[in-house]
């Protein structure tokens, strides 16, 4: 079973006043999702990301080809039981308190009593919110209100979390408690499908992701195929580096660059081994502070996809 | 029903606590209160144009909350889009926008009751206050249970205007733009009776069809006031009353069934 499929998805728009024309938003989109994946879709600002998750939540209407979640028809009012979706820079109600506003969700997914009650306090508590609870929602902070949305989404303990940039308005302890909770949902079999342009959310935290660009998916499969991951250097960062010794390491190939207090940051080729990059720091007499090899990663890719962008399959 | 329920039960604990409401009605409760001074300038007439001044302000008050909190809850909530989140819950369109009205349509009644009272104290401090010959002489007594009717016209009204302003919510994107349509209509529906009589003032037999199509299409809220009547104690004709809410809640029922189609098919841009 796929918890999310599309086909052939297609959504434009009519823009301008006086003399409309279409706006492609969305074009052709072919996706599938396998049940207990974390899926990230990315894509730059404007590339089509919150456009798809509408149409998977029938927010707005597909001008062609169909969605399915859980196999069913994205139409299904019934399979929206099953998933839940935290929209983009969400809000809420001004004058209802979180634990009103969760106890409203509640009821409409069909929980009662205590079990509703002990629902809503257990979900706050994840999310931090627990003493906050009876405050009304106008008086809480962007980050508060974006806590609020991701308690909202997981109410009705989905099997599929739509998630439209949920790190986004959160400091990093916030980022981190997200985190947290996509990586609990994932132990638990749930899926996963967020749509980021924060590819360092994406590395930590994805099966598979989904290159968006234009509205067209540039690219998507598992990350250990799209990006190798090979080492192409080394970082070092030298500590009392001389005039001297900063000329040695230019004449062996060695970037080098001052950052200040005899300190230097140097790369070197990833034809060298880490051994004889340590072994080039004790050589001009520096202390090594720090040495990291210089990998491909999701951005290299992502740049390369969204600048060049011709459509790529790696499933 | 229990999802149209729950969603009105929420939306009438939301308005409820917003703070435009309570100026709106502490405003309508202070005009009762001036009424009383405008009635102390007036020789004999007092109590009739304190009557006629707390209906009116129960009305424009009315209408106030009909329009911007009416608004509020589509067109608002489709502009802050807490709309989206609402609308990935096992909740059908339709559920939402009359669970919507049901529960604006209460929060209306429950603050028309609030300044109901508040006006029947008024008057029953100013009936306290009035000589014996003075009351004797009154069309109607103070606190006449009459009054209640108007209040009741005034309610139905109200719904409808609700009702109204719910609609242009359901495809204008813009609050503004639907709060200055259904204030228009408001004022383009007291003048039904001129609408009706517009082809015996004008040559054209044309523009004397769309008078006379207005006149049909428009809401008629000019048939809801019966304030003249109550106040002055005049007879109202038999049935005018079930036949007004009969009309009042067949123009909801059409209103509200177009809403509900053209928000079936709405984009969420």
């Amino acid at each position: 079973m796929h918890a999310i499929r599309t086909e052939g998805l297609t959504k434009h728009y009519s823009v301008g006043f006086w003399r409309s024309r279409p706006y492609v938003a969305l074009d052709n989109l072919n996706l599938e999702v396998a049940a207990g994946e974390v899926f990230g879709f990315l894509g730059p600002n404007g590339a089509g990301k919150t456009t798809t998750l509408k149409l998977l939540m029938q927010l707005i209407f597909p001008t062609a080809g169909r969605a399915f979640i859980l196999d069913r028809p994205v139409g299904d009012v019934a399979m929206r039981r099953h998933i839940g979706y935290l929209p983009e820079n969400p809000t809420f109600y001004d004058n209802v308190s979180a634990e009103e506003l969760l106890g409203y969700f509640a009821a409409l997914f069909g929980y009662r009593g205590e079990e509703r009650r002990r629902r809503v306090s257990t979900l706050l508590d994840e999310v931090g919110l627990g003493a906050e609870r009876r405050l009304q929602l106008r008086k809480y902070s962007k980050g508060m209100i974006q806590r609020v949305g991701l308690a909202q989404a997981l109410i009705n303990d989905p099997d599929v979390v739509f998630l439209d940039e949920p790190m986004s308005g959160l400091d990093p302890i916030g980022r981190r408690d997200v985190r947290d909770i996509i990586l609990r949902l994932r132990d638990r079999g749930a899926t996963v499908f967020f749509s980021s342009h924060i590819l360092g959310d994406a590395e930590t935290l994805c099966n598979r992701v989904g290159i968006v660009a234009g509205g067209k998916l540039a690219a998507s499969g598992s990350l250990a195929e799209m990006v190798p991951f090979r080492i192409r250097g080394w970082d070092l960062v030298l500590a009392g580096v001389t005039a001297d010794a900063a000329a040695a390491l230019a004449a062996r190939g060695a970037a080098a660059t001052a950052i200040g207090d005899s300190r230097y940051h140097v790369v070197l080729p990833s034809t060298a081994s880490s051994e004889e990059a340590i072994a080039l720091a004790k050589s001009v007499g520096a202390e090594l502070v720090a040495i990291n090899p210089v990998r491909d990663t999701l951005e290299d890719f992502f740049m390369a996809h969204v600048q060049q962008g011709p459509r790529r399959s790696f499933d | 029903m229990r999802t149209i329920g729950l969603v009105a039960l929420h939306v009438f604990r939301d308005s409820v606590r917003d703070k435009v409401l309570y100026s709106i009605v502490a405003f309508a409760v202070i005009l009762m209160a001036v009424s009383y001074l405008i009635g102390q300038l007036t020789a004999g007439e007092d109590l009739k144009i304190i009557k006629d001044l707390g209906l009116a302000a129960m009305s424009l008050m009315g209408l106030f909350i009909a329009v911007f909190i009416g608004i509020g809850l589509i067109a608002r909530e489709i502009d802050r889009r807490s709309i989206y989140a609402v609308l990935a819950k096992p909740v059908r369109r339709h559920e939402l926008l009359l669970g919507k009205y049901i529960g604006l349509v209460g929060t209306l009644f429950v603050n028309l009751a609030v300044m109901a009272l508040a006006y029947y104290l008024v008057l029953a401090y100013i009936g306290s206050t009035l000589s014996e010959a003075a009351l004797k002489a009154a069309s109607a007594p103070p606190t006449d249970p009459r009054l209640l009717l108007a209040v009741m016209m005034i309610g139905l009204e109200l719904a409808l205007v609700t009702a109204l302003a719910l609609f242009w919510s359901t495809f204008s994107s813009s609050a503004l733009l639907s709060a200055g349509l259904t204030f228009g209509l408001y004022v383009a529906g007291q003048f039904g009776a001129d609408l009706k009589n517009f082809e015996q003032v004008v040559k054209s037999p044309a523009a004397g069809l769309i008078g006379r199509a207005l006149y049909y299409l428009l809401p008629n809220f000019a048939a809801f006031d019966i304030k003249t009547e109550v106040v002055h104690a005049l007879p109202i004709q038999p049935g005018y009353l079930s036949l007004t809410a009969g009309y009042a809640l067949i123009y909801i029922a059409l209103l509200l069934t177009a809403s509900v189609m053209i928000f079936a098919r709405r984009d969420f841009k």
